[in-house]
């Protein structure tokens, strides 16, 4: 194997932090880039939530800031709650949550655990945080166009998202540029993972988390090219006044539309949720990585089940592309198409409890180190497990007709998402933060930021089970007060708009921690958290090049607790059990 | 710093970097296509009447079209060999041959969007045309890079040859892949689109 000579970093500010091509500064470009639309999406919640609290009346001190088109005399407007609720979506998946997930810890991690000097293709990658970056700009910029931003919801469903006004087609332009940055990333990660594997580093010892960050970048690589088709189409629609998704005879506003028809709604719901289920597990296999190597290093113990898990991971990988309808069992595409997607729904979930229970299952006996990221971790697997049953009732297809599009489905997904793969992406920062900085962050402050954090994920998401069962659609201006049949529930909006917010002032906790221990942290050695795997080996922060030496690998990846050896792991890089 | 496997393939995967990289990033495009070509079979078999191709575009242009692409990878074929065996000028000869039919193809298009156009054959006008525009549309722009990126290869992108003599000729190997691919989406295109 070719290595690295005396390394020269590139020189210059402009070179070095900002148009980088190493590894590790595009994925901490990442993974900030990312956790700042995370607030972004955050906030655009906060304002909605104040809506469904106290529907109709100002919204306090932002409420004359936001202007007559968003919010009249300070009162929220019915287009600017939908615009809010679609880029609420919009930025925590495609701009938040992913980007952070597989582009900050992807970037960051893979190399480093694999051993390597650096990415496969390094203009490619800094490429594509760039475009990531424009797409996320557009999105932006489209709050400001007239007629506002985009109205449809995340998931943009024609012929609604056609026919409306305003910044949709910023949605589907911005959405390309996010498609061909995951093209161009998705590329470069799995070609990283194949060539670049250090000497003795087989597929059998490579750390979970690089077996999740490959999956879910396969799923990336080949699920969202189907959505491209159809934001193209969409924009054809929308631009060249094409009736790709407008069936004939559509009356908007009372008038017949004038254009040719012809076209399927439902073929845009095929194409988009081709992409985005499998876009579900991408947002959670590297949380399912991060969760497993901060367990195996806090347990001290080897991971429970490492070639099951990772057969599980491949057989996600597979079915994750065959289940996507079971979002559409309301849609009247006819019961034998519910029910192989049920069958396959049901099959999937098969793979993912394999997985949590294996988690599981390596707590036990262990003398466990209660660090931050192992709090963060721990909460990880309850939340992820109440997120993956509470989805069993919706992945048949009797019991979604009457939990469709209720406060029980958005209860669901963001069990999976909020305190399932948000909570290890936090693990994954305070862990892997003195790699990064070579400073470790606060402990009293990472405790007082998950303890509320924890706390106040359950009293936002737990009530909405309750609002979902009885009845109460999501999607609603008024939060659903114009319905008698949810007036019991409405009062939970109240308690889940407070802990919304007061959730919102305990991130300052982290904001403040985050800045504060990159300066004052304590500082670290090369490997603080006596782990196994390959990223401990190089300096913190490791340099340019990452390692000073080629390192080569000689055991798996969790050699914790070896009987005979004389400490209590045994990293990869470490030839003799001594 | 030396990223490992740029030039020489790996000896247990038997790929260089670019070349996986190629292969993932052609199988991401069958998804692509893909995508579009199953919007195409599922509107045209939910529509209640859909004309035959033959009836509404110019068969023998796009059969000379489908031609002169076939015979742009026989070209972009003796480029690869002429360079295998040490012939640079040759490799580069028969490139330029490759961008020029590449260029042809695209004339060809633009002549018959025009040609429709000027008929009132829109993409608005139904959704023959829907698909038939942004079908096309998509492989032309897949053209369009090939060209570009060919141009660059033939022309300051050759300087390589003297100093890093397979690594050229890997990146040749990567754009040629790539051009097959192109290729083989038209020879679906058009048999879907216009003979059907």
């Amino acid at each position: 194997m070719v290595h690295a000579a005396p390394q020269t970093a590139p020189s210059g500010f402009w070179r070095r932090c900002v148009f980088s091509q190493d590894h590790k500064v595009v994925g901490i470009q990442y993974a900030v880039t990312g956790l700042l639309f995370l607030f972004v999406g955050f906030v655009l919640m906060t304002i909605m939530r104040w809506q469904l609290a106290h529907p109709g009346q100002p919204i306090p001190f932002i409420g004359g800031w936001l202007g007559p088109s968003r919010a009249a005399q300070g009162i929220m407007l019915p287009e600017f709650y939908n615009a809010l609720g679609a880029m609420h979506g919009t930025i925590m998946v495609f701009l938040g949550v992913v980007p952070l997930g597989v582009g900050g810890f992807g970037n960051f991690l893979i190399p480093l655990q694999i051993g390597a000097p650096d990415m496969a293709f390094p203009k490619l990658n800094m490429a594509s945080y760039w475009l990531y970056v424009a797409g996320g700009v557009i999105m932006l910029a489209s709050f400001f166009v007239p007629g506002g931003t985009a109205q449809s919801g995340w998931t943009s469903y024609p012929p609604l998202a056609i026919v409306n006004q305003g910044g949709q087609t910023y949605w589907l332009v911005g959405m390309l540029f996010l498609i061909t940055s995951s093209l161009l990333g998705s590329v470069n990660v799995i070609t990283t993972v194949v060539q670049m594997r250090a000497p003795g580093l087989t597929f059998m010892r490579l750390p979970f988390f690089v077996w999740a960050q490959l999956v879910a970048n396969f799923l990336l690589l080949l699920a969202f090219p189907p959505l491209e088709a159809a934001a193209v189409f969409q924009l054809m629609d929308r631009v060249a006044g094409t009736s790709f998704f407008l069936p004939t005879g559509l009356v908007v506003s009372g008038k017949v539309l004038a254009t040719a028809g012809g076209g399927n709604p439902l073929l845009w719901q095929h194409l988009f949720w081709f992409l985005a289920h499998p876009e579900v597990y991408v947002l959670i296999l590297p949380a399912m990585g991060i969760v497993a190597e901060i367990i195996a290093n806090n347990t001290r113990k080897p991971l429970f089940g490492y070639t099951a898990k990772v057969c599980s991971v491949l057989a996600i990988g597979f079915l994750s592309f065959a289940v996507w309808a079971h979002h559409m069992y309301i849609t009247g595409m006819g019961t034998t198409m519910s029910s192989f997607f049920q069958t396959t729904t049901i099959i999937i979930s098969v793979p993912s409890i394999v997985i949590l229970t294996c988690l599981f299952l390596s707590l036990w006996g262990a003398s466990i180190r209660f660090t931050t990221p192992m709090l963060f971790a721990l909460a990880f697997l309850p939340m992820f497990g109440l997120g993956g049953l509470t989805g069993l009732p919706l992945g048949m297809a009797p019991p979604a007709l009457h939990l469709h599009d209720t406060y029980y489905v958005i209860a669901h997904f963001h069990y999976i998402v909020a305190p399932g793969t948000i909570f290890a992406l936090f693990a994954g920062i305070y862990h892997w933060y003195p790699k990064a900085t070579g400073r470790r962050m606060s402990e009293v402050l990472g405790r007082i930021h998950f303890a509320g954090t924890f706390v106040c994920m359950n009293l936002i998401f737990m009530p909405m089970f309750i609002q979902g069962l009885a009845g109460m659609n999501r999607r609603l201006y008024d939060g659903g007060a114009q319905y008698a049949i949810n007036h019991d529930v409405l009062g939970l909006h109240l308690l889940i708009s407070r802990s919304a917010w007061v959730m919102g002032l305990v991130q300052l906790v982290f904001i403040v921690n985050f800045f504060w221990s990159l300066r004052s942290g304590a500082r670290v050695g090369d490997n603080p958290w006596d782990a196994t795997t390959l990223e401990w080996a190089a300096a913190s922060p490791p340099g340019h090049g990452n390692f000073a030496t080629a390192p080569a690998v000689y055991r798996g990846p969790y050699e914790y607790s070896v009987p005979g050896a004389s400490r209590d792991f045994t990293p990869q890089f470490q030839a003799d059990v001594s | 710093m030396e990223i490992p496997y740029t030039v020489d393939a790996r000896p247990d995967t038997g790929l260089y970097n670019a070349k996986l990289g190629i292969w993932l990033f052609l199988a991401s495009e069958v998804m692509l296509f893909g995508g579009l070509f199953s919007g195409y079979v599922l509107l045209r078999t939910g529509a209640a009447d859909w004309p035959s191709g033959w009836e509404r575009l110019g068969v023998p242009l796009a059969a000379f079209n489908t031609v002169i692409l076939i015979a742009s990878s026989v070209s972009m074929v003796l480029s690869r060999r002429a360079l295998k065996i040490g012939q640079l000028a040759k490799g580069r000869g028969w490139m330029v041959a490759t961008a020029g039919l590449a260029a042809v193809f695209l004339a060809v298009k633009i002549y018959e969007y025009r040609e429709h156009l000027h008929a009132g054959d829109v993409p608005a006008r139904d959704n023959f045309f829907a698909t038939y525009y942004t079908l096309t549309g998509i492989h032309a722009l897949h053209v369009l890079g090939g060209i570009v990126v060919m141009a660059y290869l033939a022309g300051p992108g050759a300087a390589m040859w003297t100093r890093q003599r397979q690594r050229y000729a890997n990146r040749v190997e990567t754009v040629a892949l790539y051009w097959y691919f192109v290729d083989l989406v038209w020879l679906v295109l058009f048999p879907a689109l216009y003979l059907l």
